[in-house]
């Protein structure tokens, strides 16, 4: 069992590292705005071509 | 290409003998105006052409005036008070009206960022809100807002402190508390079960002691970080002489703390750091999901202060100049184009105008000002460009006061709180008489076990079912509700709406659909179609409020020499013919005295060879008005009407919906004073609105719903918003308001029954702390659970609503 003496500090160590991270992605606003930095991965992709005006046209 | 083409940017209607194109990425649109292909070809230009491939809606279009507004903002006198430092740079804070969807905030923070300087732009889509940080030596503020202006949106200057940013700021620390509790508690946990396992079959005493000092040093930072809101809480309670929740809480986790530590420094007894952890996260999540529900009340002096604009254009000297609104000063004149509102109140200097007060006083139609008349801050200039000579600025308008007036209002409110509040420091004083007379008699019986028996007492009565029984079963109506596009904006508004016994509507609006239109036509010479051909053709050229009610009819004839007299009317030759269409004496002035067969109307219409028709222009009920006041009727309620707008047609409105109780021409003080006498004789009053006169109304009612389509100010105010304008809804969230109290009623009960039983049981000290915490949890989720039923029913139906709200939430 003394590796006990060894895994639980280095599991507080780990769990140290998650609050430092949570912390951070708090701090960021990460947590602020939930919707709309979804949308800019999307928006930041290259178009493919659009349709011309041609091919819009009902007529 | 034979249809109508819309605008490319602004998806509007391009009028058929225009043609103007915009060029974006290489392609040519079509586009209604300048300000459009202005704003179209600068996107473009900026590489931001994704912007038409994503947005959800239509983008605003923008003003076309080439007049600067902005460039007030780059003097420091103007800009410095509203400017905050974050190091290096300034930071300003924004409400940005017209962002219709995500594409539009991605739009402008885009837009911002490519300006040199500009070192941060976060903009929120569904609060409106941007935060611009930037750098003073090389970017203005009035930079800044022309670029976002020459998108088409309009910005709003809040200043440096920013109510959503404290909210912002309080939200951060709320999450980091309950992320070091929640940590904390699952490695306690963790290692709290190698010691019960332990105590069963035997364990390492070096390996128990060493556990031990693991979780105390876990336990000491939730307990100082996490756990700092409950003594803060405490020791505020205690300076003010009162016992609240937070007192039994903190004492318990006090004594559980000091002892847990002296029995691990002393390697004897027991320790409790798990029920520590454990009561600290279960607490503090309850009070997170309470914290957003306030959050999502808007803040109310912001909305109005929208009213007023930035800037004015003054004159002295003989000279114009635009300067910003706070720089006025009583007696200064300044220049009021048409449609801009009112800076300030003064009195009218040099022609008759018409002012739109509709957001002040409820009244529907514009008010005629003449030279002299007075005109109050935040109504609309509709008639005529005037000047005006400042009689009152900043706090002492009109406006300030109504502003005031909701402030009042809504301090006088916290009822409830207050009764909570007893209710609490009842239950609290009991638990710690009991816990005292506890740890005597055990002192008395068998020292040895008091503590423990103590403790198990504070932690088994913890009023935790207690506190949570009524925020879940909120929590899940709110959800609920806000899939039937009903959102609830303060966390007692159904509770109160579920005792709710009388409506007070108010007219325009509300049971009205609050836009003018033609209910009558009575004709003198010639056809019904003909009299409203003329007349729709003459009011083409009004921007009177009135003349909208004309705006739908397709227009045949052709109208020379169009004159509008403000206040009066509209004057015009159609076909050789002259003719007037508008007030009373302004038809009669040529087409002589009115026929006693004409009836009294809103609108007349004549000329030389004499009277042509009568127009009734009025607000049409709303279509669900009817049966909306039938099913509230059905479920026990007592209708009002408390309207601003004149008697008849108020009374014509009750008449219709069988209304008996209703109450024409109230001021905004009177209709409170409605509110509150009735609410005085012990009524729980709902109040229905939809206007700024309506704010303080919807206040001082116990429960308050502004319906959509109205100002921005009153959904602010309101306790619930319905955002689909639809009155039925109002029926079923009172009927969903009276299921959600009956499981609150069920939950309290439980958590009431659970404290009875576990009380003597864990005084007899057959409890381990433990259990105690086990125990609480339990009966906590149980709560939790009974309350989750109010979301999973009644879902049928409701999908489409659950995405649209999906879009503003």
């Amino acid at each position: 069992m003394t590796i006990l003496f060894m895994l639980i500090p280095l599991g507080l160590v780990l769990v140290g590292f998650a609050i430092w991270a949570f912390f951070w992605a708090v701090g960021d606003g990460q947590f602020d705005d939930l919707e709309s930095p979804g949308w800019s991965v999307v928006m930041d992709d290259r178009a493919p071509a659009e349709p011309t005006a041609q091919d819009l046209d009902p007529s | 290409m034979t249809a109508a083409i819309k605008c490319y940017h602004c998806q509007e209607l391009i009028p058929t003998n225009l043609s103007l194109t915009a060029e974006v990425a290489g392609r040519t649109y079509g586009v209604c105006c300048l300000g459009c292909k202005a704003a179209a070809e600068m996107i473009s230009d900026a590489g931001l052409a994704d912007f038409y491939r994503f947005r959800t809606a239509a983008a605003p279009r923008p003003d076309e005036t080439n007049d600067d507004i902005w460039s007030t903002y780059d003097r420091p006198e103007v800009s410095e008070p509203l400017l905050g430092q974050e190091g290096e740079s300034s930071v300003v804070n924004l409400l940005i009206e017209d962002t219709r969807c995500s594409a539009c905030s991605w739009l402008i923070g885009e837009r911002l960022r490519r300006l040199s300087g500009v070192a941060r732009a976060s903009m929120n889509p569904a609060t409106g809100r941007a935060q611009i940080a930037f750098d003073p030596s090389q970017v203005g503020l009035a930079t800044v807002l022309r670029s976002i202006a020459s998108l088409g949106y309009r910005p709003h200057v809040l200043g440096a402190t920013d109510t959503l940013a404290i909210a912002t700021k309080e939200r951060r620390r709320a999450l980091k508390r309950l992320a070091v509790a929640g940590f904390g508690m699952m490695q306690v946990m963790m290692i709290a079960t190698g010691l019960y396992v332990g105590a069963r079959q035997g364990i390492d005493p070096i390996i128990r002691e060493y556990l031990r000092i693991i979780c105390l040093v876990m336990t000491a930072p939730v307990l100082v970080y996490s756990g700092r809101p409950f003594f803060e809480g405490a020791l505020a309670s205690l300076r003010t002489r009162r016992l609240g929740m937070d007192v039994p809480v903190v004492i318990g986790l006090l004594l559980a703390f000091a002892a847990s530590s002296w029995n691990t420094l002393t390697h004897q007894g027991e320790v409790y750091f798990d029920s520590v952890t454990m009561f600290i996260f279960l607490l503090l999540l309850g009070r997170y999901i309470e914290m957003g529900a306030r959050h999502r009340a808007g803040s109310t002096s912001e909305a109005l202060m929208r009213l007023v604009p930035a800037t004015a254009l003054r004159i002295r000297d003989h000279r114009r100049e635009r300067v910003p609104v706070a720089s006025l000063q009583t007696g200064d004149l300044i220049i009021v184009p048409i449609g801009e509102c009112f800076p300030a109140d003064g009195r009218i200097t040099d022609a008759a105008t018409e002012a739109d007060e509709a957001l002040l006083t409820g009244e529907s139609q514009a008010v005629a000002k003449a030279v002299g008349s007075t005109v109050v801050a935040g109504s609309m200039n509709v008639g005529a460009p005037v000047t005006i000579e400042l009689s009152a600025v900043g706090q002492s308008t009109v406006l300030a006061g109504i502003v005031r007036l909701l402030e009042r209002a809504q301090t006088e409110r916290p009822r409830m709180a207050r009764l909570a509040d007893r209710a609490a420091t009842w239950f609290v004083t009991r638990v710690l008489l009991g816990a005292l007379v506890v740890a005597l008699l055990w002192l008395w019986i068998d020292p040895a076990r008091a503590f423990e028996a103590t403790l198990s007492v504070l932690v088994v009565t913890c009023p935790c079912a207690l506190s949570l029984a009524t925020p879940t079963a909120v929590t899940a109506a709110t959800t609920a509700l806000a899939r039937q596009g009903l959102l609830v904006t303060r966390a007692d508004a159904i509770e109160s709406l579920a005792g709710v016994t009388h409506v007070v509507f108010d007219k325009t609006g509300t049971l009205t659909l609050g836009k003018p239109q033609v209910t009558s036509i009575q004709t003198v010479s010639g056809s019904i179609e003909s009299a409203l051909d003329l007349a729709a053709s003459l009011e083409q050229g009004s921007e009177h409020p009135l003349a909208h009610a004309f705006a739908g009819i397709r227009v045949t004839s052709r109208v020379e020499e169009v004159a509008v007299h403000p206040g009066e009317g509209v004057e015009g030759w159609i076909l050789g013919q002259r003719l007037r269409i508008g007030r009373d004496a302004f038809v009669a002035a040529i087409a002589g005295p009115r026929p006693s067969t004409v009836g009294d109307a809103s609108v007349y219409l004549g000329g030389p060879s004499g009277w042509v028709a009568a127009f009734q222009i009025g607000d049409a009920l709303r279509p669900e008005a009817v049966r909306t006041v039938r099913e509230l009727q059905r479920l026990g309620l007592t209708a009002h009407i408390a309207s601003g707008d004149q008697d008849a047609a108020v009374m014509s409105v009750a008449a219709q919906l069988g209304i008996t109780d209703a109450h024409a021409r109230l001021l905004p003080a009177q209709k409170l004073a409605f509110v509150q006498a009735l609410a005085a004789q012990g009524q729980q009053v709902l109040a229905v609105g939809d206007g700024i006169n309506d704010a303080p109304t919807l206040s001082a009612a116990a429960v308050s719903v502004a319906l959509g389509s109205g100002s921005a100010l009153a959904q602010a105010s309101a306790d619930i918003v319905a955002l689909r304008g639809d009155l039925t809804t109002l029926p079923m969230a009172i009927e969903m308001a009276r299921r959600t109290t009956r499981v609150v009623r069920q939950n309290l009960l439980w958590a009431t029954i659970y404290n009875v039983l576990a009380l003597p049981i864990a005084a007899l000290g057959l409890v381990p702390p433990w259990l105690a915490a086990v125990g609480m949890s339990l009966s906590s989720l149980l709560v939790v659970l009974n309350a989750l039923r109010l979301t999973s029913l009644r879902q049928a139906g409701s999908r489409a609503a659950a995405t649209g709200v999906a879009c503003i939430a």
